[in-house]
């Protein structure tokens, strides 16, 4: 396939970016997204450029390092996938591909495709923990938990911080991650001992970190490569009124 | 470096540090006699943890709970990426829920056959005993465990084993039990016990007196090298597989903090034992970064297959059931599928040899649900598998529910790493290696699920125990300076290196480098080894390391982001490692687990050990530039496990 890549690139913070286009030959549909981006910086470094900064590392969609906007859309056009499992081959010879950063306030360009994501970090040091000291643990199985509530608590917690949700959102809120934690412990009987101090504290973090407000647009859901689901954050909300 | 082994030495320089008493005993006494440290002592503490895996992660959350101060570095932006993330199957305990029979001495057996009589009694027991425990805290950090319908937990099977022992969430089991981690991380940070490092790269160690006493970093969004001081520091930096370039691992993963502690003075034990998984999605494209595993665990419901006709084209689903041949199951029937890892990958790439292999490219078996997708249902199946049958269609476009999955052996874990006595100390005092980053105790060969409770078991419970042991000695030493000759040098030399690697100027990538290295290690150094080809190894990365310092291309400054300058110093420490991976093979002249010497094996075609010469760890000690690498041994005395000749047939 032949390409046309549109990407945005900034040197730092500071200056400001624009869009650069790269011509793309002998792309083939076997590649991932970040495979054919690797060739594409394998062709620059050669050619005595810069390669394009992105973020990667476990390639299979599990340690959310990776995100970018693809064609409009987090992590590309095609549901359920991070960009790492993005394939080549939803693509046609001949497209033009626009690549640009996550874009939202509380996430800073730091170079090119990589932003700065610690305030979802952040969020999680406010409260996302269950307190219980190394060596404090019951004997697990005294714990009980009913399977529908594990399984269901399961599927919050697969979510994988990438910032999906954030970037896809016109508010720049971070509901939906916010969310999938509170859901996790909130299922769970581990979980319910803080669970007023634990959605107080994060929504608290969440708000000054200048991350917006939930419109119930469902962007975010829409956008998520885990599939988190937006009853997540109807859950958050009854946290949250419960809390005060 | 090293062809010949000329100078070898026994044990002078390596004492494991085994308590007294009997095998069940030991961890109990030790426990009760190691030294303490008071509370008001432990606030005037440093501890540097470098990694946030599960290992990493644990350890630095629960020294932090103890009320050291604690300075914990990662490279990735944040700690929740380390790697671990992606271990999938599960974490063994001797839990016995089952009823099965199970026991913490079956655990232990079962993974000192496992590693094929290369690990350390002692150790290996601990970590069955501590296993325990590990389900438990796990479970109470919240990981959401798969459950039965009364509430209590599940089990399933994996490779080498007779029981269920293995705790699960679906094939994210790694995910879950790091994201606890991170948790219990994340709670330690609010209180401030833990400091968080992120985006740094350790480039050195710094040794003070012959004692660990600080790391250079380099922030890797300044480019700036950073100087930190502690009274100990802890590696939990992983494993070294992606020497091979293509492999299951994370594309940063790397040796470089473990390398750096080798020239520093650190030993390094059994380099050469590499787990190689048996079933990851094959190649499919030469620009290919990685390759992705599909869990150990399919193998519980999964057959694995190849058409008894050579090169036989025909669509799996055309090929009736008398003409395939399930030579695992025909091969070792007690176990079928279930094999440990390295037997089932070699008798894999027996089959492809022989011109069984399937796919383009001939390098792939079978790994068929048919069978149980007709018995339990779609939905059964579903439940345990969704999201890597889910992961191998999104990849390769096929889904795994109509037609069988394609596999290939990839490289996957290291059980060789950093030499660690009884307490996870290295030969550097006041050093410390935990998780996939120590020689551990899996031998010459890991059992699946037994890596997620080793590297719970090193962070959460026995690293917090044993350090205190050293640093009860150190309460007297005031707050280390990061300053002084030693700190001095180490960030010079790190300076040094940068600016050479960004000034060669030369016409080839970093990857180029390492694609060319992993395809040098993969043919010569992998799945099974010989002399001659471990000999021409040595020249090859030789060659290819002098091409490197003269024909590396690295864009970009020294004081910006620059992942090319990054990748560059990994593979340049890779080339050197390389040369000691072969080295241990070479020393090794019989097959033992994963290290398969062609000129060492049984009629049948299985490893053939030789106890008389080589049940020790061999633990490699830093000559200096150019000179042979040393060779020191510590002898394995198996008090309680009869050796046997491991057979799952």
């Amino acid at each position: 396939m032949k390409l046309t890549l549109k990407i945005w690139r900034q040197k730092n913070a500071k200056s400001k970016g624009k869009f650069v286009i790269y011509k793309m030959e002998n792309v083939s549909p076997e590649m991932s997204f970040l495979e054919m981006l690797d060739a594409l910086n394998k062709k620059l470094v050669e050619t005595g450029d810069e390669p394009v900064a992105f973020e990667h590392d476990c390639r299979e969609g599990i340690c959310g390092s990776c995100g970018m906007y693809i064609n409009g859309h987090p992590h590309g056009p095609v549901p359920a996938v991070t960009t790492c499992l993005l394939s080549m081959r939803y693509f046609s010879d001949g497209d033009t591909i626009t690549i640009e950063p996550w874009r939202a306030l509380p996430f800073p360009v730091i170079k090119d495709l990589i932003v700065d994501r610690s305030a979802m970090d952040k969020i999680q040091i406010a409260g996302g923990f269950i307190s219980v000291n190394t060596g404090a643990a019951p004997e697990a199985n005294s714990i009980l938990v009913q399977k529908k509530n594990a399984e269901d608590a399961f599927d919050s917690a697969i979510c994988i911080g990438c910032g999906a949700c954030v970037a896809a959102c016109k508010n720049a809120s971070a509901m939906l991650f916010v969310s999938a934690k509170i859901s996790q412990y909130a299922l769970l009987p581990q979980g319910r001992v803080e669970a007023k101090d634990r959605v107080r504290a994060m929504v608290e973090k969440m708000d000054e970190l200048g991350f917006g407000n939930c419109s119930n647009t469902g962007a975010c859901e829409a956008e998520c490569p885990k599939q988190i689901k937006l009853t997540n954050i109807a859950r958050l909300k009854r946290e949250y009124y419960k809390a005060y | 470096m090293a062809v010949q082994i000329e100078n070898t030495q026994y044990m002078e320089k390596l004492n494991a540090k085994i308590p007294d008493g009997p095998l069940a005993l030991k961890w109990t006494n030790y426990k009760n006699s190691v030294k303490l440290v008071n509370p008001a002592n432990k606030r005037k503490i440093d501890i540097i943890v470098v990694g946030t895996g599960v290992a990493g992660a644990a350890a630095s959350s629960s020294l932090g709970e103890l009320g050291y101060n604690v300075k914990t570095f990662s490279y990735h932006d944040s700690p929740r990426r380390a790697h671990a993330v992606a271990s999938q199957g599960g974490v063994n305990a001797a839990k016995n829920y089952q009823n099965d029979g199970d026991s913490v001495y079956r655990l232990f057996i079962d993974m000192i056959k496992g590693g094929d009589y290369r690990s350390r009694e002692a150790n290996v027991y601990r970590a069955a005993e501590v296993s325990n425990q590990v389900i438990d805290h796990f479970a109470a950090l919240g990981v959401p465990f798969a459950r039965d319908y009364g509430g209590t937990l599940n089990t399933r099977s994996f490779g080498g084993v007779q029981v269920s022992r293995t705790f699960y969430a679906k094939g994210q089991t790694g995910q879950q039990c790091l994201l606890a981690s991170y948790a219990s991380l994340n709670r330690q940070i609010k209180k401030g016990t833990v400091t968080m490092y992120p985006r740094r790269e350790m480039l050195d160690l710094v040794v003070i007196d012959g004692r660990a006493r600080g790391i250079i970093t380099r922030n890797l969004i300044t480019g700036e090298t950073e100087r930190h001081s502690a009274h100990a520091v802890v590696l939990a930096t992983g494993g070294y597989g992606t020497i091979f370039y293509l492999s299951t691992l994370a594309v940063n993963s790397n040796a470089t903090a473990a390398w750096k502690a080798y020239k520093k003075g650190a030993f390094f034990a059994n380099p050469s034992f590499v787990q190689i998984h048996p079933t990851s999605i094959p190649q499919m494209n030469e620009f290919q970064a990685k390759l992705t595993l599909m869990s150990e665990s399919l193998r519980n419901d999964g057959r694995i297959w190849v058409p008894k006709t050579k090169a036989d084209k025909r669509p799996p689903n055309e090929i009736p059931e008398e003409e395939r041949d399930y030579y695992l199951e025909r091969r070792y029937p007690a176990f079928g599928n279930l094999v440990p890892r390295d037997i089932a990958s070699r008798a894999a790439k027996e089959r492809c040899d022989a011109g069984y292999g399937v796919g383009p490219t001939g390098l792939a078996v079978y790994l068929d649900f048919r069978d149980s997708l007709n018995k339990q249902g779609k939905k059964a199946i579903e439940g345990k598998y969704g999201n890597l049958f889910e992961m191998y269609r999104t990849i390769t476009g096929t889904d795994p529910y109509s037609e069988p999955m394609r596999i290939y052996p990839a490289g996957h874990y290291t059980m060789g790493g950093l030499w660690v006595d009884y307490e996870l100390m290295t030969t550097i005092p006041g050093l410390y290696a935990i998780g996939e980053a120590n020689f551990s105790d899996h031998g010459a060969n890991r059992l699946g699920a037994s890596s997620l409770m080793q590297i719970a078991a090193d962070g959460y419970f026995i690293l917090p125990v044993t350090i205190g042991n050293y640093l009860a000695d150190q309460i007297r030493v005031p707050g280390i300076k990061a300053e002084g000759p030693e700190f001095e040098e180490a960030e010079k030399s790190v300076a040094d290196r940068l600016d050479k690697l960004i000034s060669i100027s030369g016409k080839q990538t970093a990857a180029s480098f390492h694609r060319r290295l992993g395809k040098i290690m993969w043919d010569f150094c992998g799945m099974t080894r010989n002399e001659k080809g471990l000999l021409k190894a040595l020249e090859l990365i030789k060659d290819l390391r002098d091409e490197f310092w003269k024909d590396l291309r690295v864009p970009g400054s020294l004081n910006d982001l620059n992942q090319e300058l990054e990748k560059a110093a990994r593979i340049a420490d890779f080339l050197e490692l390389a040369d000691l991976l072969v080295t241990d093979a070479l020393n090794r002249k019989e097959s033992c687990g994963a290290h398969f010497r062609e000129e060492y094996q049984t009629p049948d075609g299985e490893a053939l050990r030789n106890d008389a010469d080589y049940t020790y760890v061999a633990a490699w000690e830093y000559a200096g530039e150019g000179k042979p690498h040393i060779l020191n041994r510590e002898p394995l005395r198996f008090e309680e496990a009869e050796m046997k000749v491991r057979s799952y047939k």
